[in-house]
């Protein structure tokens, strides 16, 4: 028991030890730390309202009381990106959640099931991916209706296509495991492998996975709701903001500028820790990206 | 290779067929009439049911999908509900302008991310390199629609140097070719960083193997080494990479033409789906399905081409 404990805990130093090693997962650890706390103390941190107009200060610049300036109903730019972060966050990880349920299921039926479950499994997934992601999420979400739940549903019913295949890889090589054939052979039911021995031993890639699709996922919600179809006005989502300061470009560059921004540090931030979790927790994956 | 090609374009069916039914079932499961739509809010019951029964709206969801496929075969896609039009002949006057679109941006990547990424493997960690890694992370991380915004806002409204919306003209005047430049290269920034990353480092690998070594002590010059040795062997990765964004071109093509006010079937599906203009929606996933599918075929032949060890049969 007690070497268990100790090797248990030495290998959570390793990738601990690996992960702190590189400076940009440090920096993207930092990131969004800041993004999270910002998210939770928006309404002690931000300097004004982010919904209440304000008609004396219409489509201000940058100035002292209103750092990143004001947008056309006079709100400030910088409280309603303080405000935007927990959108952003909530969307990134909801979206990421619902994707993987729906694709580490399938990934799961297909590769340990094989033979009639996989083949239509899998020829979904390939129609899935003939069709540009935006496209169907688009249409997903134009016919639910627009609406934060319904971007959520739109982008996690698209993107849980490359869930499926690396989960059913995964499954593969595990099927033929020993401690596998013995679950079975001692008679424990297909349910119960699938859950008690298989899925365990594939969360690390699970959760490297999840950890990289997070940047595409917010990218993907803040562009459904630029096109409007995602967060409705007044909202102060990062995407809608962007779409509102698309109207009034020549006049308020800080309107399109800063909220594209603070999309822009979100995704660097995520895509960093992703980057160093994947080399910290699934070292046959690292480089990837490099290459 | 022509059976080849004959088998695969014949696999195209089944997964055609997949993508209609997923599109019908999705536009028959989502809420809101457009019947009622069309007609607006002040409209009587009665004239609605009989608009929805002159659209086949009441008939039952295989009948419809059918009746659907049935003209689909027949190179029909039906009439928008919006404009008095055919859905086959909107798509077919808007294709070629988002497929220029596509096209421009990936040669605006490759002709970035090539120089970039042979030079940044010839000399590593050198200022150029560290300079052309640091815009990679930020190219890849920045939603494509806004830099497409900020493009705008530098060039054309602060500098005035390029046109703001719009296509035009053809693209081969020079007025087509100015309207191309912003929404391509905003379209194409992404794949800029994930090419040059690709290119460096696989130029890094091969610079190290037995044959560049071998071509070197020959005496062949360093030009000859890197770009006839070399590079050609960069080139099959970079293809399939390629192959792999051309989805996420047409993606990003969607919310780009939405920026730039670009004519093309990007701009029709995102107008299509908020006035749900169902015929038009399912028509261009359709069309959307297909090109990624021939593409994906004529990445799958390029490679036979550049890799002649690569024979299909």
């Amino acid at each position: 028991m007690i070497s268990r404990e100790k090797k248990r805990g030495s290998r959570l130093w390793t990738v601990v030890d690996i992960f702190t090693r590189s400076k940009l997962a440090l920096v993207g650890l930092f990131i969004v730390t800041v993004l999270i706390v910002v998210a939770a103390c928006a309404p002690w941190i931000a300097p004004h309202d982010p919904l209440k107009h304000n008609y004396m200060h219409l489509m201000e610049p940058p100035s002292p009381s209103f750092p990143l300036g004001t947008d056309n109903y006079g709100r400030g730019i910088l409280s309603r990106i303080i405000y935007g972060a927990k959108y952003a966050l909530l969307l990134g990880m909801a979206i990421v959640a619902i994707e993987g349920l729906i694709g580490v299921t399938l990934g799961l039926l297909a590769g340990y099931y094989g033979k009639t479950v996989e083949m239509v499994i899998m020829r979904i997934t390939d129609v899935m991916l003939s069709i540009p992601a935006i496209v169907l999420a688009l249409a997903v979400a134009g016919l639910l209706g627009g609406g934060l739940i319904n971007v959520i549903i739109a982008v996690g019913v698209v993107g849980w296509r490359g869930y499926t295949r690396l989960v059913r890889s995964e499954v593969l090589s595990i099927k033929e495991e020993f401690y596998v054939e013995a679950a079975r052979a001692s008679g424990a039911s297909n349910t119960g492998i699938i859950l008690r021995h298989v899925l365990p031993n594939i969360s690390t890639s699970i959760i490297v996975y999840m950890s990289l699709s997070i940047p595409s996922a917010i990218l993907w919600a803040a562009g459904l709701s630029f096109l409007g179809l995602g967060a409705q006005p007044p909202t102060p989502e990062w995407g809608a903001m962007l779409s509102n300061g698309r109207d009034f470009m020549r006049r308020a560059w800080w309107m399109t500028t800063f909220p594209g921004l603070a999309i822009m540090f979100t995704v660097l931030g995520f895509n960093f820790l992703g980057d160093g979790l994947r080399d910290a927790l699934d070292p046959k994956m690292a480089g990837r990206s490099e290459g | 290779m022509t059976k080849y090609i004959l088998r695969r374009l014949l696999l195209f069916i089944p997964a055609l067929i997949g993508v209609t039914i997923l599109t019908s079932s999705l536009i028959y499961l989502s809420p809101g009439d457009p019947a009622r739509l069309m007609l607006g809010p002040q409209a009587r019951t009665e004239a609605i049911v009989q608009l929805r029964e002159e659209m086949g709206l009441d008939r039952p969801f295989y009948l419809r999908y059918l009746d659907w496929m049935g003209k689909v075969f027949r190179g029909n896609l039906g009439r928008s509900l919006q404009r008095n039009e055919g859905v086959a002949d909107m798509i077919m006057a808007r294709v070629p302008a988002t497929l220029q679109l596509a096209f421009f941006a990936l040669i605006i990547a490759l002709l970035i991310a090539i120089p970039t990424g042979v030079f940044s493997a010839l000399h590593p960690n050198s200022l150029f390199d560290n300079v052309a890694r640091f815009f990679a992370v930020f190219w890849i991380s920045m939603p494509s629609f806004w830099l497409g915004l900020v493009l705008l806002l530098l060039f054309s409204l602060r500098l005035d140097w390029l046109p703001i919306s719009g296509q035009g003209g053809p693209i081969w005047t020079a007025t087509g070719m100015l309207h191309i430049i912003l929404p391509a290269f905003a379209l194409g920034a992404r794949r800029v960083a994930i090419l040059t990353r690709l290119i460096r480092s696989r130029m890094m690998e091969i610079l190290q193997e037995d044959y560049i070594r071998t071509a070197r002590s020959k005496g062949l010059s360093e030009r000859i080494v890197v770009y006839r040795h070399a590079f050609r062997n960069v080139l099959i990765p970079v293809v399939t990479v390629l192959g792999l964004q051309i989805p996420w071109l047409f993606s990003g093509s969607v919310i780009i033409e939405k920026v730039f006010a670009w004519p093309g079937m990007g701009r029709m599906l995102i107008d299509a789906v908020f006035k749900r203009d169902y015929p038009v929606v399912q028509g261009s996933i359709l069309v959307f399905g297909i090109l990624v599918m021939l593409i994906n075929l004529a990445v799958d032949l390029t490679y036979a081409y550049i890799d002649p060890r690569i024979k299909y049969d």
